[in-house]
């Protein structure tokens, strides 16, 4: 066992003093392949967190929404449909929600105003997110001033500020009293955005639904599992945001690899013929190509792995924020909670590992079994 | 040092470095279990649907509640104005409604 470390080592040293004598191409490649994983493990880090934050957090949401349709857009729907669903078997509750949007000139942001049932407020006071909050720049006993339907300007003040923990929920929201919701949007009272319910059975939701449309037909209803599945797709590292994030990483990947695969550097085959004259065997050869491929690949794995953890969690993935940001004026400052498992790491180590040390290894492969005197002399 | 020697000694410490980080990954999850936990509330309480991650415009910002028109919101070929658009799927509802009519 001694001896076939030795041996081991021996070989590492040579492969290392061979990559040293070509350190600026390798050093530039190693840099490359660093960043290369970097920018996956950092996608696959920050996806997978926020799918694993939203399942958590949606698991909270409504059972179903009820939501009226009216040439095919959403439209408010009358509180007289609160008995027609009351009266649906296996319904248990139904609440109504008064929300929508507030377009902001002063600070060019949309809020998403809300009166909440469960939270008494006075008809001039306001709760807000810690994002209205940064953006409009007030705070707790500051006044703020909204412009109604009609005109007029309607001042409420601003009787607490949601925590910063909360933000990737609750950044942009405005809290206010059914009263105030009512007076700024005109608002009939006869009318709520959409419905929620409440079912007895979370089995018989999908029975519950079809119900729902047979009873009220200009009603669509929207499932907790709907939501739930809207964001797993969302965050899927093989889909939406992800794909979006990782397509340039992923391709510039594949030509690195294509590129290592394709062929080797004269110079490269010439060693491989000298090592051969001199008393090497094929297998030595392909093992000396399997260490350069592992000294590279590993190494940078192990950097940008560590590196995308410090971006992800310790920066709030500074570096995507651009293109999550997109034209928002206002945006949520949120920290991930790390949710890394083995087959996150696995997944990187096979995406990145893998195939760049076999695309070291089947062309010297092939070099290595070709008569030496040939290869030299090419 | 033997420069096998040096290599190995990187591979070791990037190694302890990995590892000392998931260890505050595992020490942050329980850390954060309050936080988390207040969210739910939230969402319970205001009966939340939606993450707020982009708020540039309604159906990104409420991901889950967009309908079959917000795709498409000038005309029927028109691209998406907002950059968060081409970034996140359809709903599912959206998906589910219209796998009838393909």
């Amino acid at each position: 066992m001694e001896r076939w470390i030795e041996r081991q080592k021996n070989i590492l040293d040579f492969t290392l003093s061979s990559l040293f004598r070509r350190k600026w191409k390798n050093a530039a490649l190693a840099l490359v392949y660093v960043f290369l994983v970097f920018l996956l493990a950092s996608v696959i880090f920050f996806t997978h967190a926020l799918k694993q934050e939203a399942g958590i957090i949606l698991q909270n949401a409504p059972e179903m929404i009820v939501q009226r349709s009216i040439a095919g857009r959403q439209a408010p729907i009358p509180l007289s449909y609160i008995d027609k669903l009351k009266d649906i078997t296996g319904v248990s509750a139904v609440k109504k929600r008064l929300w929508g949007y507030y377009y902001d000139p002063t600070a060019g942001a949309n809020y998403t105003v809300m009166a909440p049932e469960d939270v008494q407020l006075d008809p001039r006071s306001i709760i807000i997110g810690e994002g209205v909050s940064r953006t409009r720049q007030v705070f707790k006993g500051s006044t703020m001033r909204f412009r109604a339907y009609d005109g007029k300007i309607i001042a409420f003040e601003v009787k607490s500020i949601m925590p910063s923990e909360s933000e990737l929920v609750s950044s942009d929201l405005v809290l206010m009293s059914e009263d105030g919701f009512r007076r700024l949007f005109d608002a009939s009272g006869e009318y709520a955005t959409d419905l929620t319910l409440q079912v007895k059975n979370p089995r018989e939701l999908s029975v519950i639904a079809s119900k729902v449309v047979h009873a009220l037909p200009d009603t669509r209803p929207i499932l907790r599992d709907e939501l739930l599945r809207t964001y797993e797709s969302v965050f899927d590292w093989r889909s939406g945001m992800a794909l979006f994030l990782v397509s340039g990483a992923i391709l510039a990947f594949l030509i690195l690899a294509w590129d290592k695969a394709s062929g080797m550097s004269h110079e490269e085959k010439r060693e491989i013929g000298i090592l051969k004259g001199i008393g090497w065997e094929t297998s030595e050869v392909v093992l000396m190509k399997f260490w350069e491929g592992m000294v590279v690949s590993l190494s940078a794995f192990l950097a940008g792995i560590i590196l995308a953890y410090i971006h992800v969690f310790f920066t709030s993935a500074a570096f995507f924020e651009p293109a999550l940001k997109g034209w928002a004026v206002l945006y949520p400052r949120f920290k991930l909670t790390p949710f890394i498992d083995a087959s996150q790491v696995a997944t990187l180590l096979f995406l990145t590992v893998v195939p760049y040390t076999l695309a070291t290894v089947i062309p010297s492969w092939r070099a290595a079994t070709v008569d030496p005197d040939s290869v030299m002399r090419m | 040092m033997r420069k096998s020697h040096a290599f190995l000694l990187y591979l070791a410490l990037s190694g302890l470095c990995f590892c000392g980080l998931l260890a505050h990954g595992l020490f942050k999850k329980q850390a954060d279990v309050e936080h988390l936990e207040a969210k739910c509330r939230l969402a319970r309480t205001l009966q939340l649907t939606d993450m707020c991650l982009f708020t540039e415009a309604s159906y990104t910002r409420h991901l889950s509640q967009a309908d079959l028109h917000t795709a498409f919101q000038d005309y029927p070929m028109s691209l998406d104005h907002f950059p968060s658009g081409a970034i996140v799927p359809p709903p599912e509802i959206v998906r589910r409604t219209n796998g009838k009519v393909d």
